[in-house]
């Protein structure tokens, strides 16, 4: 057969095939497109993209949402964003490297030997009715050999992958799914050509190739439920560019992250992410460490002081000379200790699992039972092997190969259209048996900027003098009561300057006012007046609320790296009453282990570097997709919309989920306690093989769609 | 019976020939955006 050559090897040429030959020479940029959805986006896009004279060649891929773009070399991938911007379409940079390409040699692999086993299936099929329907001597005989010759091949290159994960399984002497199953194929092919060669009456050569076929439709269904969830994990990562901004000599000139080395200066703009250790050189400002710690409000540092990879630059261009760079960042290494620490995913036993555990011995057992008894009992090896056969193709592997893909494949999927990104194979097993919730504060419940409480107690002056004050600096809060007073006339004020860390100094009809930190809270002084506190109340996620309402019925806890009286305000907002503050990353994590030493199964929820190894100790984790990478890595789930509706619905799917994968098995099992006494007994045909298989394997696709 | 000597051959080939026509399709990336390729042909001004 010569269609079954590798499929791999067209991998490469299929990658030039959308650019087109005669572009292949280019540099290759991705775009994501977050915001298309039909034929004229497509056509707009491309468009536009075209329109640019350095382009050479673009392609949209609507389900991946991201157009591959070829420029001449060089391009600054700016020009194509504004290009699309004006032409009003949302497009990010997406780095090159941490996509791993756009063709899926696994699934396709998976596909082709698919349909080979798809095709042969049906043939001998066809063959097959011919013989149960009564076909005889020469017209049988010729009908086996013409199957064989189909079905040896066919089985030889489609089943590879059973073969080769039982013989993996076999050599570290364990038993998966995969070793009954290549006994069952293997023994029934070889079975069936002795029984074709000395004119016998029953051969299985269909029954090996449908078992390969539906196993194989399994295999692929898990596949692509998998592929989908990578590849939207990696866009992910591949937005964020890490790049940076060195500075030579007074030069600036834009790097690669991976080439800062120690001992460079660089410098990074308000609203960037710091890529490395180092001390701050230059620009008093503030940073924002709630990724790391947790604080809500942002702190002041001066030249001189430490600066962390992960902290985000709020108002000034700070410059910084690099200590540690890469995988030596006190981010990158925390991220590290997750990797080690990550046990409590590793310790859960997949419900697959645990069935192949009880099934593959029984069956091996049965068949085992079945040849020593016939062959006991009448002496005939032929006909004792026969019953064996039938007993192993007859006990369904089939449906029990389906019970678990073809339920997290409608369930993942109906989630992903929620915005929820299963990751791990097993999250949805393991959230089904969430008890506990336990969520992070700062970039969690809360997002976004905080909202200013006690404004209506100003007079129309202290307003005036608030918001021209507030414009004095790019600090959040300032920004939020810029936000809160827009209706509000500022007033005239001379010396406006801000003092880093304190606040905003000013002049007002000669007398000195200020806005900034005061004993407890922001306050606005004006001279000669009693200050007034303007405490700042932060604001829940969207849907946050609801959620949690939803989430009736669960223990559910926050535990923040910021202040008590912080995290139980905003705790009370979202009416959850056990509540934690002033949690350094190891308390966070001794917490979760106490609620999994007490037999909870905790689901925690949270986005900063101070939850990461909690999120990776919980039973199942979720994560927003604004959140840190070694965060998202290191979760279940990731949440890629900004609200938290999704998430009880996510636990009721699982929980439907995890019902059907067991009446899944339950079915299965079903059909095996009529099939079994029957094989047992002798009296298996390949027809009621055929039958058996088919229909429980139909039965068990059927009931996984009832997810919806 | 004798017509299982024709039949037999042809309808193999024919099977042959449509799992060829899908090898050929998985090959040529015609499974990678199955989305985008239904919308396309709504477009009327494809420049390839």
């Amino acid at each position: 057969m010569t269609i079954a050559a590798c499929p791999a090897c067209a991998v490469a040429p299929a990658a030039l095939d959308i650019a087109g030959p005669e572009h292949a020479a280019g540099d290759e940029v991705f775009l994501s497109l977050p915001n298309i959805h039909c034929a004229a986006c497509i056509g707009g896009v491309e468009r536009a993209l075209r329109a640019v004279p350095q382009v050479r060649a673009a392609r949209v891929n609507l389900r991946l949402r991201r157009a591959t773009v070829v420029v001449e070399p060089n391009t600054d991938q700016a020009v194509l964003i504004d290009a699309l911007a004006q032409a009003g379409h949302e497009a990010h940079e997406l780095d090159g490297a941490a996509l791993t390409g756009r063709v899926d040699p696994v699934g396709r692999d998976l596909l082709v030997r698919l349909a080979v086993a798809g095709f042969a299936m049906m043939n001998v099929m066809v063959l097959s009715v011919a013989v149960w329907s009564g076909a005889t001597d020469a017209t049988r005989d010729l009908f086996h050999w013409i199957s064989a010759a189909i079905a040896l091949p066919a089985v030889f290159y489609a089943a590879q992958p059973f073969f080769q994960n039982a013989w993996r399984a076999l050599r570290v002497r364990r038993l998966n799914m995969d070793v009954p199953i290549s006994l069952a194929i293997i023994l029934a092919s070889v079975m069936s050509l002795f029984e074709a060669s000395v004119g016998g009456q029953h051969a299985y050569f269909d029954a090996a190739l449908s078992l390969s076929f539906f196993l194989l439709t399994g295999r692929y269904l898990d596949h692509r439920t998998r592929s989908a969830a990578r590849s939207a994990a990696q866009e992910l990562a591949a937005l964020e560019v890490p790049r940076a901004t060195r500075i030579v000599e007074g030069v600036r000139s834009s790097v690669a992250v991976a080439d800062l080395r120690a001992g460079d200066h660089i410098i990074v703009a308000p609203g960037g992410r710091i890529p490395v250790d180092g001390t701050l050189l230059q620009g008093d400002g503030l940073v924002d460490r709630s990724m790391l710690t947790g604080e809500s409000l942002p702190v002041a540092v001066t030249s001189g002081d430490g600066i962390a990879a992960g902290e985000v630059v709020v108002d000034h261009p700070l410059v910084i000379q690099a200590t540690a760079v890469g995988a030596d960042t006190t981010l990158r290494r925390m991220a590290a200790l997750v990797e080690v620490a990550e046990t409590s995913r590793n310790r859960y036993t997949a419900l697959a699992d645990r069935a192949a555990a009880v099934y593959a011995p029984l069956v091996h057992g049965l068949a085992l039972a079945a040849f020593i008894g016939w062959y006991i009992a009448t002496g005939d090896a032929r006909h004792a092997l026969n019953v064996a056969v039938a007993t192993l193709i007859i006990t369904c592997p089939c449906a029990l190969g389906l019970a678990v893909p073809a339920v997290t494949t409608a369930a993942s999927g109906r989630l992903f259209r929620m915005g929820l990104l299963i990751k791990s194979p097993t999250a949805l097993e393991r959230l089904a048996q969430v008890d506990t919730v336990v969520f992070d504060k700062t970039g969690t419940l809360t997002q976004g900027r905080a909202r200013l409480s006690g404004i209506q107690a100003l007079t129309s002056d202290q307003a005036g003098i608030a918001r021209a004050l507030a414009h004095g600096s790019n600090h959040p809060v300032a920004r939020a009561i810029a936000d809160a007073l827009h209706d509000v006339e500022p007033a005239l004020l001379t010396n406006v300057h801000e003092v880093t860390g304190e606040g905003v100094f000013g002049l007002w009809h000669g007398r000195t006012v200020f806005l900034g930190r005061g004993a407890d809270a922001t306050e606005l002084r004006i001279d000669g007046q009693p200050s007034i506190p303007l405490p700042m109340q932060e604001i829940l996620r969207t849907g946050a609320a609801d959620a949690i309402h939803a989430l009736d019925g669960l223990q559910l806890h926050v535990m923040s790296g910021d202040t008590v009286a912080a995290t139980r305000r905003l705790a009370q907002q979202a009416g959850i009453s056990m509540v934690e503050g002033d949690l350094r990353p190891a308390d966070k994590l001794s917490r979760i282990n106490t609620l999994s030493d007490q037999g909870r199964h905790v689901l925690m929820v949270g986005d900063g570097l101070n939850d990461t190894a909690a999120l990776a100790a919980a039973h199942v984790s979720l994560s927003p997709a604004s959140a840190l990478d070694a965060s998202r890595a290191a979760s279940d789930i990731v949440l890629l919309g900004n609200s938290f509706a999704p998430l009880p619905h996510a636990l009721r799917i699982s929980r439907k989920a995890r019902a059907r994968i067991r009446e899944n098995f339950a079915i299965a099992v079903l059909y095996n306690c009529v099939a079994i006494p029957v094989a047992l007994a002798g009296f298996a045909t390949p027809l009621a093989a055929a039958l058996a298989m088919s229909t429980s394997s139909i039965t068990v696709i059927l009931n996984s769609m009832r997810v919806r | 019976m004798n017509v299982l000597v024709f039949l037999v051959p042809v309808s193999l080939f024919l099977g042959a020939g449509g799992l060829a026509a899908f090898v050929w399709t998985v090959r040529h990336a015609q499974y990678e955006d199955l989305e985008g390729d239904a919308a396309r042909i709504l477009l009327s001004e494809e420049e390839d």
